[in-house]
């Protein structure tokens, strides 16, 4: 792990790109509120007949209460304050909804990570649910899940099933493709004179599978787990998007559209976005791990 | 020669791949029998169906006709029994188990109790020349190493009967001869029969007792040579009149059979 901290941060050389890359964004963004608030703001100027020049434009279009874009300085000030100076169990808490989310993320990215895994398994094992099974696989996938996702909720609080499963249902609807298909291709993954060595010492069916299908499949896994934990948020976010959750990312984002909220919607975008990059980098550091116990040349 | 010496008997053996081209005659008609201690080399051109027939002997292949024994049984049965073991043309070792963690994949597909498994696993890394390599990841040794992991995995459990597919072919001349000779002392100390597939005429010279030459296009036996040179070998005794004679030999054979369409 130090050596994949001493890799990745210190090298300053990656520094100093990062660092470029950030204050040019910064430079757009900030333009760009600039432009985007200015007709808001020049159409309230001269409503009340206001004496205005650039300057002054600049200056209130960084800091309106209900920008049409935020600053990112203001969208600081509001993680900060929402993050640092509340209760954790507080409404306003973004801990509080970013932990509500990444709950059902978990269970969703586990549900969906086995159903992956079982679905894969048995497509390579049986030739009948390759050709079955495969077809409805990919088509699950073409409807949008902002269609299917009120569906999810609604039917199932209909039958009494609310809070975090049906989000984590939505999560693993998502998140359980490209883990099926990486695994299907992994677990074919060995080259045929692997199988043929254990042709030769009359291997059984499950010999077969946890000696050499199982062990060979793992790059593939974690190919698909990286992009599918990622993917798990944005569906456990969606999952709360519908029929009003109280808690959660996708509860702040709404309820901050709700409001004109923007600077809140921002907030909330800022922790989602530094949520998967963390979960991706933590299935990046146990992908790390494996390797090495699996003597992959790192 | 006795029955119960006859390792592998086969009889008019065909074996023909129907593909999209229509049928390809891999073996036509194919007698052979290898008995007990004997090295056989199948020597011949490529697509003279020498790798077929060390595939259809571990039933990797099923024959479409004639009749083969292996130990006086099918096969399969030979196969379910384990009665040999297998070096293929490339080492086929798995990148995410050690040097000793691959010798040991028999040994644990078999049943073979723990403690065995690892007395048996750096005898067969002794047997190599390997020992002290145990931990070391397949990526790690060179190519000749590896295929000798690859040999060494093949005798972990014993199996009277070794069955080579070109496992030198990919292997440079100097580590070629190293091999030979290597493997040559191995087959001396252990008396097991070994039937080895190669296109290299000098190494079926000094490895063979038998030297089965084939011939394409439907692959068959054109010459079948009992080799004239004492058991005992040394990589010097390729300069001698009798080994130069016996490659001469197997190069007239190699000749009259190969066809220029």
């Amino acid at each position: 792990m130090k050596e994949v901290f001493e890799m990745n941060w210190l090298r300053t050389s990656s520094f100093v790109s990062i660092s470029t890359v950030l204050a040019f964004t910064a430079v757009i963004w900030y333009a760009a509120a600039v432009y985007l608030n200015s007709a808001v703001l020049i159409d309230k100027y001269e409503r009340h007949k206001v004496e205005w020049d650039f300057s002054k434009l600049v200056d209130d279009s960084w800091s309106m209460d209900r920008p049409i874009m935020p600053a990112p300085h203001q969208i600081i000030f509001d993680l900060n304050k929402s993050i640092f100076k509340q209760k954790i169990s507080s409404k306003r808490s973004l801990i509080y909804h970013g932990w509500v989310t990444i709950s059902s993320t978990m269970v969703g990215f586990a549900m969906g990570g086995i159903l992956g895994i079982l679905l894969a398994v048995g497509i390579v094992h049986v030739p009948t649910l390759n050709k079955s099974v495969l077809p409805w696989i990919i088509a699950s996938q073409t409807i949008p899940i902002l269609a299917i996702a009120p569906m999810i909720i609604v039917g199932l609080g209909a039958i009494g099933v609310t809070g975090l499963l049906p989000k984590a249902i939505i999560s693993a609807y998502l998140c359980f493709f490209p883990i099926a298909i990486g695994m299907v291709k992994g677990l074919r993954s060995p080259d045929p004179i692997h199988l043929d060595l254990m042709k030769t010492y009359n291997a059984s069916k499950s010999q077969n599978f946890w000696k050499l299908r199982w062990p060979a499949s793992t790059p593939f896994l974690f190919a698909s787990f990286k992009v599918s934990i990622a993917i798990s948020l944005v569906g456990a976010i969606v999952g709360e998007l519908p029929a009003g959750a109280r808690a959660g990312l996708g509860a702040r984002l709404l309820t901050g559209s709700y409001y004109g909220q923007t600077i809140q919607i921002w907030s909330a975008l800022i922790v989602a976005s530094v949520l998967a990059a963390t979960l991706v980098f933590l299935m990046t550091l146990l992908e790390k791990g494996v390797q090495k116990r699996m003597g992959v040349r790192l | 020669m006795e029955e119960s010496t006859r390792v592998v008997e086969s009889c008019k053996v065909d074996l023909v791949f129907e593909t999209a081209d229509g049928p390809v005659h891999a073996l036509s008609k194919i007698d052979l029998d290898i008995n007990k201690g004997d090295f056989v080399s199948l020597i011949g051109p490529s697509g003279c169906g020498k790798t077929s027939l060390i595939r259809v002997i571990a039933d990797l292949e099923k024959p479409t006709g004639g009749e083969i024994k292996v130990n006086g049984f099918s096969p399969e049965e030979a196969r379910l029994k384990r009665a040999y073991g297998y070096v293929f043309q490339s080492p086929a070792l798995y990148s995410w188990r050690t040097v000793e963690g691959n010798l040991k994949l028999p040994l644990e597909i078999m049943g073979i109790e723990k403690a065995e498994q690892s007395k048996r696993a750096a005898e067969a890394l002794k047997m190599v020349d390997l020992t002290g390599f145990e931990k070391k990841f397949p990526w790690q040794l060179s190519g000749g190493m590896q295929q000798r992991v690859s040999i060494a995995r093949a005798l972990t459990f014993y199996p009277d009967l070794l069955l080579m597919d070109e496992p030198f072919g990919a292997l440079d001349e100097i580590v070629r001869d190293q091999l030979n000779e290597h493997f040559h002392k191995l087959w001396e100390q252990t008396q097991k029969t070994v039937v080895f597939v190669t296109h290299s005429i000098p190494e079926a010279a000094y490895l063979s007792t038998k030297i089965v030459i084939m011939s394409p296009r439907p692959g068959k036996i054109i010459d079948l040579i009992d080799s004239p040179l004492p058991k005992k070998r040394t990589l010097d005794m390729r300069e001698t009149p009798e080994f130069l004679d016996l490659s001469h030999r197997i190069r007239e054979g190699l000749r009259a059979g190969h066809s220029y369409d």
